[in-house]
């Protein structure tokens, strides 16, 4: 009876993204259930494996690192072929993947070549008897489904940020290895990395997300709700649709059905009306904050504390309070 | 050019959904359906490829229930020149046996390029694309935010979290689409009226063993009501203070 879990651990550049951590945790919960280990494979190029140490912190008992210069960027098919012939050799009960834009285009990979199905973006996971049982935000994040994999192994992607990366220290024995086939012959080439502000939160990580809709009536006011963030400092700032698509924010800023799905501690929505679309990416929310002119606007409903009025008037005097609550 | 792309039929999400009897899914009663929102995006891309070509075809591919068939025709009335019903009442949970039963059928049939919203909106799981593509061993991008084919060549765009990625693959290959490829047209009168007399074929689905169910669905906690503090600048300090003191974020 396989007991062992596998898990991926994300890389970008020579560094471990935070999911990484959480696919370990993810993958050290089902192995301490099943009674057996964690095996984590990082592929990365040369230099990764200072880094790999890292994972034994968070529960892994054996790290298996593959460097190659093909590495360096994210390489779909030498990724994918490499986990795979590692879940296929092992007899591993489970698979731990993350969610992540990389885990999105990885983790069905991964199994389809195991010829498995994937329980994908689970905000929970466990062991149960003989099936693999984890939690799946459906329809927009309006329904809850729970889902069981009989499948062996059972694959499965955790949403980013769903797992709290917690420390169980173990002395990782870590192990290098050779790439599957030839990585610099995989079909699809990342040609480049665009990086982005790397100053910048990204929406996904950030804690605070204060997030501009129509109400703002002008591009340059935008402006209003990138000083807000910064006063609360650990912030990203978001938009909605209405606003990406008349150009004032990039598309990757849009947060809702059809842009990203975010759950921060604190969500302030300045001049958003709350259109259900915009509602399906952020009610999850912890303390939602709402600021909008129409007291009847449904964002009101969601809202934990709402203010109605001119959000051009509200927003900077908010700016102003946080800055004088935080001391500077 | 021959363009393949793979739709669902998924209810429309403005709605409050009720779980059915059955406790494994959704009271299907008074939803409203239509195709699901990124593969509107795919099938929008397909279309734009072949007009700016000038030739080709696209062929759009449904697995589910006889009512799939009402979707495909929503896609032959944008311009899709003909239609695959792969019957399958319920569409399984499991997505690699999906995937089974699409590459089942686009094995061998020659398609340039195959395409796929980057998820759907309702199971919103985004595997059945790249499974599909390994299936039939062809390359892969998912989630692609820009898309431009020419001369054998595929170029993409996918974003990442702060930053994005441009990818070079070879065609024939799969693509699944991410918003900002192509926002979808509407049917025009002429369009509905051809799409009546398009091609579509039905078949059973090979969809082989279930093996991912869904075992509940559950709504999730309802938020508590809400409460408005106040009117303008005034509110603002006792917002501060409630941040501080209940929500504890500052």
């Amino acid at each position: 009876m396989a007991n062992n879990v596998l898990a991926f651990a994300e890389s970008r550049g020579a560094d471990l993204r935070k999911v990484a951590y959480e696919a370990v945790t993810a993958a050290r919960a089902l192995a301490d259930a099943a009674g057996g280990e964690v095996h984590v494979v990082v592929a990365g190029p040369p230099g990764i494996a200072e880094k790999a140490a890292s994972l034994g912190a968070y529960g892994a008992d054996v790290v298996t690192v593959v460097e190659h210069a093909a590495f360096a960027d994210y390489n779909p098919e030498g990724v994918a072929s490499l986990v795979a012939d590692r879940a296929r050799s092992g007899g591993y009960r489970a698979i731990s993947l993350v969610a992540s834009a990389q885990g999105k285009d990885l983790a069905p990979r991964v199994a389809a070549k195991v010829g498995v199905p994937l329980a994908s973006d689970l905000t929970t996971v466990q062991l149960t008897g003989d099936k693999v049982v984890g939690t799946h935000p459906v329809n927009t994040g309006k329904v809850i489904a729970t889902v069981a994999l009989t499948a062996n192994p059972a694959v499965v992607s955790m949403r980013p940020g769903a797992v709290t990366a917690a420390e169980k220290p173990r002395n990782a024995r870590v192990e290098n290895a050779a790439p599957v086939g030839d990585p610099a012959a995989s079909r699809v080439k990342v040609t480049q990395t665009i990086a982005g502000n790397t100053a910048k939160l990204d929406l996904g990580d950030a804690p605070i997300i204060v997030s501009g809709g129509r109400g703002l009536k002008a591009a340059e006011n935008f402006k209003l709700v990138e000083d807000l963030a910064a006063a609360f400092g650990n912030a990203a700032v978001g938009a909605t649709r209405a606003v990406t698509d008349d150009g004032w924010r990039p598309h990757s800023d849009q947060i809702g059905q059809t842009g990203r799905q975010v759950s921060p501690n604190l969500y302030v929505a300045v001049g958003i009306s709350g259109a259900i679309q915009h509602l399906a990416g952020m009610r999850t929310s912890k303390t939602i904050v709402a600021i909008n002119k129409d007291p009847e606007a449904p964002i009101f409903k969601v809202a934990d504390y709402g203010i109605v009025g001119d959000v051009l008037e509200i927003v900077p005097a908010l700016t102003a309070a946080v800055k004088a609550a935080k001391g500077h | 050019m021959k363009i393949a792309v793979c739709i669902k039929r998924v209810p429309e999400m403005d709605v409050r959904f009720k779980i059915a009897p059955s406790g494994t899914n959704v009271d299907e009663t008074g939803l409203k359906w239509d195709m699901s929102d990124f593969d509107g995006y795919a099938v929008e891309a397909a279309l734009q490829i072949t007009e700016k070509l000038g030739s080709g075809e696209v062929v759009v591919v449904s697995l589910g229930p006889d009512a799939a068939q009402e979707t495909l025709r929503k896609a032959l009335s944008m311009g899709a020149t003909r239609a695959i019903h792969l019957k399958a009442d319920p569409i399984p949970f499991d997505n690699f046996a999906i995937a089974k039963a699409l590459a089942a059928e686009l094995q061998g049939g020659g398609h340039d390029l195959i395409l796929f919203g980057k998820l759907s909106i309702d199971s919103s799981n985004g595997a059945v694309g790249p499974m599909t593509a390994e299936l039939l061993n062809l390359p892969c991008v998912a989630a692609a935010s820009k898309l431009e084919v020419a001369n054998g060549k595929g170029t993409a765009r996918r974003e990442l979290e702060g930053a994005a990625e441009l990818l070079e693959f070879p065609l024939p290959a799969v693509v699944t689409i991410d918003e900002g490829v192509a926002r979808p047209r509407y049917p025009s009168l002429k369009g509905i009226m051809a799409a009546k007399k398009k091609p579509l074929e039905v078949k059973p689905a090979q969809l082989g063993d279930v093996r991912m169910t869904v075992t509940t669905m559950a709504l999730p906690p309802e938020r508590p009501p809400g409460r408005i503090l106040g009117e303008g600048v005034a509110a603002v300090p006792e917002l501060v203070r409630l941040l501080q003191t209940e929500a504890k974020v500052l």
